[in-house]
């Protein structure tokens, strides 16, 4: 085996099986999980709760519609999709032109404004959820979607102004010259030209901005009480009692969580790009 | 030459107006929502501050709400010292972060090199798929699995278990095994995402050198440890730090497989602040401890950029 490196690419029989059952085991264990969840959602508890575990099974939609009655599953998608988007609408309105004045002005103090971005990745949710708690309760603010929207920004500002930033880094400083010669003042150039340039990174900014969104379990579960429960504080509400709705829970995780991962199959090159905040090329 | 120099010098004034313009509106805004509720935290962790007991006062200047909690400068923060439990969530933490990392390092490097190795280009196209689910599942639902699958009575991992060894262990009632299951799926959620940083960096290196290699030297290893390595030196960074980071803030997937327990088993430490402050209502030493992982997590960021982000 060893002494056959003669050409790249034609590799021996025997080391291209192995390489093929472990490109199969780890599909398989990346999938499963999912896979079970969604079966799980799927069957009745008598076969979830069987001692062996069922492969073979008729297929119910009866814990979709039962979590749709009994847990007001549609409310907190509703608002989940709400909080998610206002936050990412806010986000990339406050956060691409802040991007755009990273990558094209040069101004003091400029890298301590980077890394104060960027040290955001690095606080725990916690130590803002603490004071933000008592100071939304104050203001009236708790289990409302705004209190939500607004804490949310903490952590997509700054994802936008990254990806955003690298964008704009990507357009040739030719181009401004040009439209200063035009006549276009900075606002005119970032508007009408950095911004449709930008367009694709600005799209996958948002996508990253609605996942964080959607997905965020902690300042939720603070913050909220009833009105504006999002799908994953939900997901977490039935976990007691003796005998747990297995179907129902996972049918909610399966309406939480496939959204998401449709979304990022579809940016999945941008995906590793977007979570080491361009760290890495 | 005059005149282009001055248009230069124009164009760098309006340049930076309008810089302030650009950046202001997002400035404003997380200095509002991120860093006065962390001036705020550090007031009330200066306070004896039980929430059922504390009363408002009405708000200072109309944005800083005003209680009669008691005054207690850094009592909170001593008796954080005196107590061991702030500690022992701490260092329970870096014990899972030490367990944890290592594992999803070497999976990842091994998953990485399988996607770069030559053949079989159907299903690595669909590994590549695959990979994403784990990282994009949202960590609640991820949480939801594990008490799943790891169920005494009808976890599926349980079922295979009891297949091969014949006895059935209560996975999250038993604090080792509880710890290990939070492990598991967090190795099982984070190891894709080693997996994609090491596979992008393995692309990086030049084919020529590569190849070269190859026939320089039969030993995959030695190909590895001198040419690929070099190029995944940023990458591997990059994965320590940002789960590092993680894993500090890590909440979800244990809050909902175990909400700390057994006992404090696997009580990581955002999980205790969050239990001190929401469920024994002790605003003012959650607040305290808030503060000293802030302060650590800033260190530790402070440590980082240094090493990765170094350009603007």
């Amino acid at each position: 085996m060893a002494g056959s490196t003669s050409k790249a690419g034609s590799t021996p029989q025997g080391f291209n099986l192995l390489h093929f059952i472990l490109l199969l085991v780890t599909i398989v264990v990346c999938v499963f999980p999912f896979y079970w969840m969604v079966t799980t959602s799927l069957k009745e508890q008598a076969a979830i709760l069987s001692p062996t575990p069922q492969f073979f099974f008729p297929p119910t939609l009866g814990n979709y519609t039962r979590a749709f009655e009994k847990f007001d599953i549609g409310a907190s998608l509703v608002n989940s999709l709400i909080v998610a988007l206002s936050t990412t609408a806010i986000s990339l309105i406050l956060g691409a032109p802040a991007a755009y004045a990273i990558a094209r002005f040069d101004f003091k103090g400029k890298q301590d404004l980077w890394f104060w971005f960027i040290s955001n990745r690095m606080i725990s949710p916690i130590v803002v959820a603490l004071p933000f708690f008592l100071i939304a309760r104050q203001f009236h603010l708790l289990d409302t979607q705004l209190a939500l929207i607004l804490i949310y920004l903490t952590f997509n500002v700054p994802i936008v102004v990254w990806i955003c930033a690298d964008q704009f880094r990507n357009i040739p400083k030719e181009l401004d010259e040009a439209a200063t010669l035009e006549g276009y003042n900075s606002f005119a150039i970032f508007w009408r030209i950095a911004l449709p340039l930008a367009a694709p990174g600005i799209a996958v900014s948002a996508i990253f901005s609605f996942i964080f969104s959607w997905n965020e379990l902690l300042y939720a579960l603070v913050l909220t009480r009833t009105n504006a429960k999002t799908a994953p504080v939900v997901a977490t509400s039935f976990l007691s009692g003796y005998e747990l709705p297995w179907g129902q829970i996972m049918a909610t995780g399966t309406l939480v969580a496939l959204p998401v991962i449709i979304f990022s199959i579809i940016v999945s090159r941008q995906l590793v790009r977007g979570l080491t905040m361009g760290a890495i090329k | 030459m005059v005149d282009s120099d001055m248009s230069v010098d124009k164009s760098k004034k309006t340049y930076s107006t309008g810089a302030f313009f650009f950046l202001a509106p997002a400035v404003v805004v997380l200095l509002a929502v991120g860093i006065f509720p962390l001036i705020f935290a550090v007031g009330v962790s200066f306070h004896q501050f039980l929430l059922p007991k504390v009363h408002w006062h009405g708000n200072f200047l109309g944005i800083w709400p005003i209680y009669d909690a008691p005054l207690t400068w850094f009592q909170n923060y001593i008796s954080i010292f005196q107590d061991d439990s702030f500690r022992d969530a701490l260092s329970r933490t870096f014990l899972f972060l030490i367990i944890v990392l290592p594992c999803e390092l070497v999976l990842g490097l091994v998953i990485a090199l399988l996607l770069h190795q030559q053949g079989n280009e159907l299903l690595k196209k669909i590994c590549r798929v695959a990979l994403v689910i784990p990282m994009a599942t949202t960590f609640a639902v991820v949480g939801l699995m594990g008490r799943l699958m790891f169920d005494a009575n009808y976890g599926i991992l349980n079922s295979i278990w009891g297949f091969i060894f014949h006895f059935r262990p209560d996975w999250l009632a038993d604090p080792n095994l509880a710890f290990l299951s939070i492990s598991i799926m967090e190795i099982w959620q984070w190891t894709p995402f080693c997996a994609l940083v090491l596979f992008s960096s393995l692309t990086m290196v030049p084919a020529e050198i590569e190849e070269a290699a190859k026939l320089e030297t039969a030993k995959w290893w030695q190909v590895l440890w001198r040419v690929q390595l070099p190029f995944m030196l940023p990458g591997i960074t990059a994965i320590l730090i940002l789960r590092t980071a993680d894993i500090l803030k890590l909440f979800d997937v244990v809050y909902i497989m175990t909400k700390g327990g057994p006992g404090s088993a696997t009580e990581l430490v955002s999980l205790f602040v969050q239990r001190v402050g929401f469920r024994a209502f002790d605003q003012g030493v959650a607040s305290a401890q808030a503060i000293i992982l802030l302060i650590i997590a800033t260190l530790l960021s402070r440590f980082y950029i240094k090493f990765v982000y170094k350009e603007v």
